[in-house]
């Protein structure tokens, strides 16, 4: 691997825009069809549908452990994704519905999964915060704060060694980057000049800590400077602008072979999880993010301008994610429970594969 | 047959699997210009290139579970940890992510990745360099741990766990880098899994892994000529899998055990292997079952005193002692 000797593209840093769409007009945006345009839209409303179903499947007792619901960021796993090609990837942390309705998976194997039954996208043994689905350049979903950074890194290293012209997308939030692993990351994505987009969707709170009181500074993408690294800081509210500088990342990852930090503003209306009393804010300060900064709602209210949505193409795409969400529910109701030898599957390739196995002795030391 | 190092037998074995696969690459601490910390990698550089011998930063977190991500979509990286103790910071990504990704993803991503170095003490490197972490990771389901104490061990079972789809952990020993033994020139593989009888006997087993074997192997000597006893040794080769059968067929043979290893006592890999003697050979024991590990002290600094801290021949011999009946003798 060959290190880096000439500093390549790098903007310079710009404040965040407070102006919706100030990026409506970049080519990347202007070109969207009126359908593709729907599209979008249909997405971010499926996945506010799908949480806020999934929020009341939590409160029947029918999903365990963690919902860390999406609702508030949409805009950023659906503007993102939508830039992919077939060799764009993308890896995230535990907050990570969106992303993979976003990246095409559907709402039955994800409701599912989350009720723990075999027919969830990890047949149960993942759960909330573990969704893959590699067959669409999904590669998760991962619990640990700052874990999927190397691994995203990775990704990309691969997609360079085999000299494919795609990029990993690698999702993180504000409180992963004080994580080591996260800065280790940055160095050998900086070093090794990887095709690699970390995106930190930056809500304001690592669980119940605000910002100021997590990092040293608050302009967070500012750290990949340490790294040469080109950085960015851009609404999240705003789908058009999610999309034109996420393209601009995506190109120098295609094109230069380099990485780039995105900082994302954005702020989850719900709390860390389904559990939290969200003591940490005020509520009046939530309130006014939904009210002016509900990314589904200023992109409906775009499309309305543009004259792509009616109110009634609202009303039939909101049924229609409704009744989606609804079935996905029913489905995961009707879905048995992984049976029991399903323990020990999954666990080593060999085991699952025995017409392979060249290994021998005892692997499982459950007797 | 030719006799070559430890050291020679795992850079021929990462040499023909570099060879016969090209999506294995090397990547490591000083592995490519340095040559490698041991001299592992040696010349490896210059045969394959900086495509695919990689040299990492200082950064165990980052190399290690870059390469897991890479493993994800089919590279097939063996990594190179100058020492096993420096897994502790990495320690996030070999264990929640290598392990568990297969799982978790319900069969759809696998993990063939490689982590090898040295795990040992005996070298007055202190305690921070001194682990021996297979007890440790052999406890997480979807790892499989090897530990060859030969030259033949060490490049047969190297290139199964290359081949292996899960995460396979090699833990070599520096002091065992230079130790000769004979390699066959044609190739091979050992499956991991299957345990090696070095010395038959009738009087006790002596089960060991990694460099504790060729202790134990000195002690059944000292033990033949000096106390009259006839000690069989069995090398574990590998933790997970582990071979059951083989230490049961001995144990029932013997009907007498003293388990060896560097581990600490607590918890150590032998303490497991105890248990599953009792529950499963209860009947056949004559004598209660013997551990020699390593003194339960963070690993000492002083010379002499490490060598007393580690397992030898003549802590072995006086367990064996303990419970083989001195009639034997006569």
């Amino acid at each position: 691997m060959s290190k880096k000797t000439t500093s390549k593209s790098r903007p310079t840093a710009k404040s965040v825009s407070t102006s919706q769409n100030s990026e409506a007009n970049a080519p990347i945006n202007t070109k969207l069809s009126k359908e593709e345009k729907i599209e979008i839209y249909r997405n971010l409303v499926r996945i506010r549908r799908f949480e806020e179903r999934t929020l009341r499947a939590y409160q029947q007792g029918k999903i365990g452990g963690f919902l860390h619901l999406y609702i508030g960021q949409e805009a950023i796993a659906v503007g993102t994704t939508s830039l992919m090609g077939p060799d764009d990837h993308v890896i995230t942390a535990y907050r990570d519905h969106g992303h993979a309705l976003a990246v095409g998976m559907s709402m039955n194997e994800c409701m599912a999964e989350l009720q723990g039954k075999h027919t969830g996208c990890s047949k149960g043994k993942g759960g909330s915060m573990h969704f893959f689905a590699p067959d669409k350049n999904y590669w998760g979903g991962h619990g640990i704060v700052g874990g999927q950074t190397p691994l995203g890194a990775g990704i990309a290293f691969a997609l360079k060694h085999e000299e494919k012209k795609g990029c990993c997308m690698c999702f993180l939030g504000d409180g992963a980057v004080n994580q080591g692993v996260v800065h280790e990351s940055l160095n050998l994505a900086g070093l090794w000049e990887l095709p690699v987009i970390y995106i930190i969707e930056n809500n304001q709170y690592s669980m119940g800590t605000s910002l100021e009181r997590s990092s040293a500074s608050t302009m967070l993408a500012k750290r990949a400077d340490s790294y040469d690294i080109a950085w960015e800081q851009v609404n999240g509210h705003s789908l058009y602008d999610v999309r034109a500088k996420t393209w601009e990342a995506i190109e120098r990852a295609h094109n230069e072979c380099l990485p780039t930090v995105i900082e994302m503003a954005t702020y989850r209306h719900r709390g860390h999880s389904v559990s939290d009393n969200e003591k940490y804010r005020d509520k009046e300060e939530t309130e006014k993010y939904k009210r002016t900064s509900d990314p589904v709602i200023l992109f409906q209210d775009t499309l309305i301008d543009e004259k792509v949505l009616t109110e009634d193409l609202i009303k039939k795409i909101n049924t229609e994610a409704r009744e989606e969400a609804e079935k996905s529910a029913q489905f995961a109701d009707q879905s048995p429970f992984p049976p029991e030898e399903e323990l020990l599957k999954d666990v080593y390739w060999e085991e699952d594969n025995p017409e392979h196995k060249t290994s021998q002795g005892k692997i499982f030391f459950n007797d | 047959m030719p006799v070559i190092t430890y050291r020679q037998a795992i850079n021929d074995a990462l040499a023909e699997e570099l060879d016969r696969d090209e999506k294995v690459i090397i990547m490591g601490e000083e592995v490519a210009e340095y040559d490698g910390a041991y001299k592992v990698t040696e010349g490896l550089l210059k045969r394959y290139g900086p495509k695919r011998i990689i040299d990492t930063p200082i950064s165990e977190a980052g190399f290690i579970g870059l390469g897991i991500g890479a493993s994800m979509l089919g590279i097939r990286p063996v990594m190179e940890l100058m020492f096993w103790s420096f897994a502790y910071v990495a320690f996030d990504q070999i264990v929640n992510n290598a392990a568990n990704i297969r799982y978790m993803s319900g069969g759809l991503i696998h993990c063939p990745i490689v982590i090898r170095g040295p795990a040992n003490g005996g070298t007055s490197v202190g305690a921070t360099h001194s682990h021996t972490p297979e007890n440790i990771l052999s406890t997480t389901p979807g790892l499989k741990i090897v530990c060859p104490s030969t030259a033949y061990d060490a490049k047969g079972l190297m290139k199964s766990a290359i081949r292996d789809n899960d995460p396979v952990y090699v833990m070599e020993n520096t002091l065992l880098y230079g130790e000769k033994g004979e390699v066959p020139e044609e190739e091979y593989t050992i499956p991991l899994g299957k345990a090696a009888l070095k010395r038959e006997g009738s009087d006790v087993s002596i089960i060991a892994h990694g460099r504790c074997v060729q202790i134990a192997l000195q002690a059944a000597e000292i033990l033949e000529t000096e106390d009259g006893i006839d000690a069989e040794v069995l090398d574990l080769r590998s933790i997970r899998p582990l071979d059951e059968e083989a230490i049961l067929q001995t144990v029932r043979k013997t009907n007498r055990v003293v388990l060896v290893e560097e581990n600490k006592p607590f918890c150590g890999t032998d303490a497991q292997i105890a248990y599953m003697i009792q529950d499963k050979a209860f009947d056949y024991l004559d004598a209660p079952i013997k551990r020699v590990s390593s003194i339960d002290a963070p690993q000492i600094y002083s010379m002499p005193l490490e060598k007393i801290q580690i397992p030898d021949a003549q802590r072995i011999r006086s367990t064996v002692l303990e419970i083989c009946p001195i009639s034997s003798n006569t």
